[in-house]
């Protein structure tokens, strides 16, 4: 069953690949997203079997390769865990895959598209049923490869194509960290497979090894270097510039890739790794300041952006830094939740702003929008679930998961803990006024779109909204349902030894004991968000725009993100570019040749005169050469052999 | 060995055909017809024979295996040949490539047709023997031999500054040659035979090694090519003809790893113990500094050269790991780059053969009329770039597996070149695929004809095959390697000992 779970995407892949065009654009959509859902059908079925109490187990598929002492297998590792990704990967996958049949519908390159999705598919399934750090890492790859292809998916368009680019190289440079960290990792425990990894953990805590000439500490360094692979994928702080871009895609790649499922690998990389990570606290605490440092940063900069895409990206890169804070607290169990019901909200926010887009013929920009609530009244009710989800009305899936995040921050005994907490809090206040801004922006007050555009809005088709539907009861439902068994009293049993905490990690006993307030400020600042996005955009509308011309420094700071951008432009890509020059035409052209061969060539035309020789005779010059090679050595033989 | 000595066979079999196409008479339409036909035959009959040679392999020895001997040149010298699990595949990768090559320029060389394909035949002759022999003068011949069918391919049927590139290819190599001569003559003077297996068992005193270590490596190195002497290659790759590239990339660059492998490792191993921190060195700038020389090439065949430097520089920091993972993944590396880097020069070789350009930007946009093409070009691309599921990426990854085992520092910036890779590797795709199909003499640019899917296609299986289950290159080569490796450290500790005892 398992197998079938993770084949049946690539299966689709090949398909909708290979005889896209005998299939027709039809055919290649319903095949893909027919293989899909009973992917996912079976993804619950066994996770409904975990909720049971099935065991875990370890499915061999084949071996992949064998040298020295490094074994590595294709083989899926099914736990708590990998089913909880399981579900949510295929789950938001197929409604994705239906999604985009509607979404799609007047694209000539559809095929193409539910191949790569189907792809994708696959590769982030082998991400997350890997038993071993390769397969991992081919997962890893394979996810950043799909997110290539469709981030560039419409190949003509220059910003596409460079976001793609961007997206894998950035990628890459996490990729290098987590690369290093296999490589120590095979060196120190002699194997890549979890299993021996994680047994062998405890007896390396605290060992030191040589690395670059300095003793580090063996297991700080490899989940140091793990968590920057973790940072590429999940685009957090300092490596985030990457998902912004990606919104050049197509809006159904944005909301599976993008938000519910790729992204959040890095959370799932350092669940994952919680056998390492509890013996390294250096490392836990890094994550917990990267991760409070991402959510607060691009919470910041979501506040101004104008491209609806844009403030949801944000948002994504934001609340993944809830869920590095939660895994950093030890609270992994958390980080999981939230990312499961974050899949929901902000799949659902993503495919609403899609039918929104799809709706105004391709506008992003909510300047250009406005008093759609009128026209779009379904899609403005979904939206409007996925973001009081998204900003913790009480009683949605972001109440259970995020608030539980900012009381673990709160509860937790690390040193970093209490940046994480403020940090979080003022996020959250930043998330309440730009999801409600984007709310106002687009639903309300006067239509700014041109008359003509106002007048073909038109609600999305069926394959569109039972998506919506869908992934909206879930917004709602998924915290109150699931809360009890991944965070609450029956965790223990569910998660049933998936995820490891050390022996002094007690975050989850502590949050009980948390003073009166604390499970409130989250809902407090929520409100606050609301009223302050209510005054800005529907009692004074002219009152943000004054904000900004008071202050036009720090608005032109958010509105450009901080300038990272232009940042690593100049430092990376740049300075990349003018080495590559400098080492060709000075190294390689006036260094090695100059004074290697065309040296020598211009010594030998000066010597023997003009280049008619030259031209026409080294060839038999270096015939004749190995000739005499040749014949000094037989002489010489001749010559020894006699002597012998 | 009984029966058929197929290794001859296999061998020489290319140099019949060759001599067949010398007896065609005639300049005419049929005869060149007839010559290209007899060109085609004989690789593709050898490369089914050279199966033979893979399927009744034996895995589980170290020993030689196919051993032909005749002695030759009054005794002093023997015509032996034989294959161990280092070298079978090398021999097989040449005799699968170069039908490959063969159809690759049937249409795009007109001019000495048959001089051309009796220079590709012998040409493949020589490559095979380099492979199997197992006789040092036997080797030396072969080795340098292969050069000059090369410096003609290049030299004729080259571009505009031809003379040029064979001149710096010929200066490079000449060096190396001399001073791999003069070794050669040192070690029969001393060992007293020139027989590969019995020299492998010898010793040779520490401080000769030294010297021997050396010599070859001058000439090794320029053939991997390695950094700073791999400047002869970026010109003669943009020079050659299409399949001339493909023969240079990926035979020609292995002659120096092979060698490598066969003589400076295990026969002088106190030598190379005392130089791997500077074929680390020269390794890691390979990687980093061609890679972004390569990120800066407004070439495509330049841009794929100098990549191939940066590839080849993952071999040499594997080989010279020592350990299983280093080696196996360098030779793994060197078979993967065969096919990929052929691979990438016979697709520049398909728009090359319609536009008349090498020009990065003269393209653009072509996957709007050529998608098949396309998707052959992504899949070497993400080859190139080692992407997990590709052959390139198995190489890579056991390369740097062994390199993280030896030294940190060499693994770390080796790992900077994954990185860079990727930069160069997509940037070139987007600038040649993608985009608006803007250039007029673009819009009616057709599709990869049925003849280059014939060469391509196999080329994308195998990539994908060797990425997924690399298990029937890894188990040929595994026993090989490990005996190696065992060799290698028992001659190193014994001398180790020998110190110590020494000391006391």
């Amino acid at each position: 069953m398992y197998s079938a779970i993770v084949f049946l995407p690539l299966l689709g892949f090949l398909a909708a690949g290979l005889f896209g065009r005998m299939l027709g654009a039809r055919n290649a959509a319903y095949v893909t997203s027919g293989l899909l859902i009973l992917s996912a059908g079976l993804s619950w079925i066994a996770f409904f079997f975990v909720l049971a109490g099935d065991v875990s187990e370890r499915v061999e598929v084949m071996r992949w390769l064998t040298s020295g002492t490094l074994v590595v297998d294709w083989a899926f590792r099914i736990d708590t865990l990998s089913v909880v990704m399981l579900v949510v990967v295929t789950s938001v996958s197929s409604l994705v895959h239906v999604y985009s049949i509607g979404y799609m519908e007047h694209d000539p390159h559809q095929p193409r598209f539910f191949a790569y999705l189907s792809l994708f598919t696959f590769a982030m399934l082998m991400l997350v049923t890997a038993d071993n750090f390769v397969q991992m890492y081919f997962g890893w790859e394979g996810v950043g490869l799909a997110s290539y292809l469709l981030i560039g998916f419409w190949y003509t368009r220059p910003a596409a194509n460079a976001a793609a680019i961007k997206a894998f190289i950035v990628n890459r440079v996490g990729d290098f960290g987590f690369a290093l960290g296999i490589f120590a990792i095979f060196m120190v425990f002699g194997s890549v497979e979890f299993d021996t990894v994680f047994a062998g953990a405890a007896d390396q805590a605290g060992k030191t090894f040589e690395f670059l000439g300095y003793q580090v500490d063996i297991l700080t360094l490899i989940c140091l270097l793990l968590f920057m692979g973790a940072m590429g994928k999940s685009a957090q702080f300092l490596l985030h510039t990457w998902l912004p871009d990606a919104m050049e895609g197509p809006t159904p790649v944005s909301a599976l890739i993008h938000a519910a499922t790729m992204v959040t690998a890095g959370v799932f990389l350092v669940v994952r790794m919680s056998p390492l990570f509890e013996y390294a606290p250096v490392a836990l605490v890094v994550v917990i300041i990267v991760g409070a440092s991402t959510a607060f940063f691009a919470a910041s900069v979501a506040l101004v952006q104008n491209d609806i895409k844009r403030v949801i990206a944000y948002s994504t890169c934001s609340q993944l830094g809830y869920m590095f804070v939660a895994a950093g607290v030890g609270a992994y169990q958390i980080a999981i939740f939230h990312l499961f019901t974050h899949a929901f909200f902000k799949a659902l926010l993503f495919l609403g702003s899609g039918a929104v887009i799809h709706a105004l013929c391709d506008e992003q920009d909510m300047r250009k929008m406005g008093g759609l609530a009128r026209k779009l009244p379904r899609t403005m009710i979904l939206m409007g679930i996925g973001t009081i989800a998204l900003t913790g009305v009480p009683l949605t899936a972001g109440y259970y998961s995020k608030d539980a995040v900012i009381e673990a921050a709160y509860a937790s005994q690390n040193v970093a803990a209490g940046y994480a907490f403020a940090l979080l809090v003022l996020a959250a206040l930043m998330t309440s006024f730009y999801s409600w801004r984007l709310m106002f922006m687009t639903f309300f007050g006067r239509p700014r779109a041109s008359s003509e555009v106002m007048s073909h809005v038109h609600e999305p088709p069926m394959s569109m909204f039972v998506p919506l539907v869908l992934l909206a009861a879930g917004s709602l439902f998924s915290g109150m349902v699931f809360a009890g068994v991944f965070i609450g009293e029956g965790q223990g049993a569910f998660w049933n030894g998936a995820v490891f905490a050390g022996t002094d990690n007690r975050i989850l006993e502590d949050m009980h004991g948390l003073p009166w307030w604390v499970p409130w400020v989250a809902s407090v600042v929520m409100l606050a968000g609301l009223a302050i996005a209510y005054v800005f955009y529907i009692r004074s509308p002219h009152m943000p725009v004054r904000l900004a011309e008071r202050h036009v420094l720090a608005y032109r700071f958010l509105l450009n993100k901080w300038y990272f951008d232009e940042l690593y432009d100049l430092i990376f890509v740049r300075s990349a570019k003018w080495i590559g020059r400098f080492l060709w035409k000075k190294g390689d052209g006036w260094l090695i040749d100059g004074f290697g061969p065309d040296g020598i060539a211009s010594l030998v035309q000066d010597v023997a005169s003009r280049a008619v020789r030259l031209q026409t005779g080294y060839l038999y010059h270096y015939a004749f050469a190995m000739l005499i090679g040749v014949a000094a050595l037989v002489t010489y033989y001749l010559f020894r052999g006699a002597g012998l | 060995m009984n029966g058929m000595p197929i290794l001859s066979v296999v061998t020489f079999l290319p140099l019949v055909g060759a001599l067949f196409i010398f007896a065609i008479r005639g300049d005419d339409e049929i005869s060149i017809r007839n010559a290209r036909w007899v060109a085609l035959w004989t690789p593709g009959i050898t490369f089914i024979l050279s199966l033979a040679i893979w399927w009744s392999f034996d895995n589980t020895t170290a020993e030689f295996q196919f051993v032909e001997q005749a002695s030759w040149l009054g005794g002093a010298i023997n015509y032996k040949m034989g294959v161990d699990g280092i070298s079978m595949l090398f021999v097989i990768l040449t005799t699968f490539l170069l039908p490959g090559c063969i159809i690759a320029s049937w249409y795009s060389i007109t001019t000495r047709v048959k001089e051309f394909m009796i220079a590709f035949l012998v040409l493949e002759t020589l490559m095979i023997g380099v492979f199997s022999a197992l006789d040092l003068v036997l080797f030396y011949l072969f080795f340098e031999g292969g050069l000059i069918p090369m410096f003609l391919i290049i030299g004729i049927w080259g571009g505009k500054r031809r003379v040029y590139a064979s001149f710096k290819f010929f200066l490079f190599t000449l060096l190396g040659s001399l001073l791999m001569l003069l070794a050669i003559m040192a070690m029969y003077g001393q060992a007293g035979t020139t027989d590969i297996p019995t020299l492998l068992a010898h010793d040779f005193p520490a401080g000769m090694q030294t010297w021997l270590w050396l010599a070859f490596f001058a000439s090794f190195a320029v053939k991997v090519p390695m950094w700073p002497v791999h400047t002869w290659l970026p010109d003669a790759h943009v020079e050659a003809p299409t399949s001339g590239s493909v023969v240079l990339a990926a035979i020609l660059l292995k002659l120096g790893g092979y060698g490598f492998l066969r003589f400076s490792l295990p026969m002088f191993p106190l030598a190379t113990e005392m130089f791997i921190p500077f074929v680390f060195a020269l390794s890691v700038i390979a990687i980093i500094y061609t890679s972004l020389v390569a990120l800066m090439q407004d070439d495509m065949k330049k841009l794929i050269a100098y990549s191939s430097v940066a590839h080849m520089g993952f071999v040499t920091l594997g080989l010279f790991t020592l350990s299983a993972q280093g080696v196996q993944g360098g030779i793994f590396q060197m078979l993967s780059h065969g096919l990929v880097s052929a691979a990438l020069f016979l697709c520049v070789g398909v728009v090359y053969d319609r536009m008349h350009t090498r020009e990065i930007a003269a393209y653009g946009g072509l996957v709007h009329r050529m998608p098949v093409y396309a998707f052959v070009f992504m899949v070497f691309t993400l080859a190139n770039v080692g992407l997990p599921g590709t052959s390139g990426f198995i190489g890579e990854f056991l390369a740097l597996v062994g390199a993280f085992g030896a030294n940190t520092w060499a693994a770390l910036l080796a790992t900077i070149g994954v990185i860079l890779s990727a930069g160069y590797a997509l940037w070139l795709y987007r600038r040649v695929i993608f985009g608006p199909l803007e250039k007029e003499g673009l819009k009616s640019i057709k599709d990869m004809s049925v003849n280059e899917m014939v060469v391509l296609l196999p080329l994308v299986a195998l990539v994908i095959l060797f990425g997924v289950y690399p298990g029937p290159i890894l188990d040929v080569t595994a026993v090989s390697v490990d005996n190696l490796l065992a060799n290698y450290k028992s001659a190193v500790a014994s001398v180790e000992n020998a110190t110590i005892l020494a000391a006391r």
